[in-house]
């Protein structure tokens, strides 16, 4: 059994805390809304692989567990935001005619 | 290195074809299966904010974003404290282990309060889940409010969960060293849904 060290443990934990600060500050520049969006969002998938694979141990898992649960995850979630471009449809509705 | 690699056997079944317990893979389906809850939680609060003619954003820096943030310091250093208590079962050592989930357990409860008095605040503003307060704007869409309390209240109710869940671990003397590490995947969890509940409820709506 994999026994990550205490050294890796809080060099993750200090990766999660700098780039928790990182997406505050982004939060101040004033970068525009959907540029703010995307790079937290980048930010929150690196913590989210972070603390999967580190703290939840994942890394050190047979890769059959990996491919079962990671994938099905991930096509979901994408296939969920495929909805997301029918929210713009009533700004968009023109002047009846 | 039977960890990292993939042999056929693994896809042919056999007694254990992920190498992990019944209940761990238990756990890690219950986690897929909230992943999901959450995705969809936070979808359907894109949708309405996409669709909304005005969005409100009306967190201040203080109170608003600089509890979130130590919000966000005290779940990400209580996941570090359950990495030890995992570590402390894993050799052995029972009292180490009780000490470190108590101290995860606290930093739980000390989210909980930050986050009920941070809710506090709102709701002394005027905020309900049905309503946002009239300063707000005359077309602040009202679905920030049930946007807002359903996703950060399905959280805080997890976090809870989680708080009680490490309690019965800690004092249940039968727990094996399985049973500690399934509930620090829980909890390692809860830890991952506020890292998108964070930047997507707060920081993308700082006034």
């Amino acid at each position: 059994m994999h026994e990550t060290t205490t050294r890796t443990t809080l060099s993750v934990w200090g990766w999660l805390l700098g780039l928790t600060a990182l997406e505050v500050l982004l939060g101040y520049l004033h970068v525009p809304q959907t540029l703010l969006l995307l790079s937290v969002l980048g930010l929150s998938i690196v913590k989210a692989v972070l603390i999967m694979a580190y703290f939840m141990h994942l890394k050190f898992e047979r890769l059959s567990l990996i491919l079962t649960l990671v994938p099905v995850l991930v096509i979901c979630l994408v296939l969920l935001a495929g909805f997301l471009p029918d929210g713009l449809r009533a700004l968009n509705l023109r002047a009846f005619r | 290195m039977d960890g990292t690699k993939l042999s056929t056997a693994s896809w042919q079944g056999g007694a254990s074809p992920f190498a992990i317990g019944h209940k761990k893979l238990g756990m890690w389906l219950f986690i897929v299966s909230d992943s999901l809850t959450f995705g969809a939680l936070l979808m359907g609060y894109a949708y309405a904010r996409l669709a909304a003619d005005v969005w409100p954003k009306p967190f201040p820096f203080f109170p608003s974003i600089v509890f979130a943030t130590v919000m966000t310091f005290c779940l990400l250093s209580s996941s570090l404290t359950m990495v030890f208590a995992v570590q402390a079962s894993a050799r052995g050592q029972r009292q180490p282990m009780v000490r470190w989930l108590l101290a995860t357990i606290a930093l739980g409860v000390l989210f909980v309060v930050l986050h009920l008095i941070e809710w506090n605040h709102l709701l002394g503003e005027g905020l309900s889940p049905f309503s946002v307060p009239a300063t707000w704007g005359a077309n602040a869409s009202p679905l920030f409010g049930a946007t807002f309390f359903t996703i950060t209240g399905l959280h805080m109710l997890h976090v809870l969960s989680g708080v009680i869940y490490l309690g019965v671990t800690a004092v249940r003397k039968r727990a094996t060293h399985e049973d500690v590490e399934i509930s620090g995947l829980y909890w390692h969890f809860v830890d991952l849904v506020w890292m998108f509940v964070f930047p997507l409820i707060y920081l993308l709506s700082i006034k």
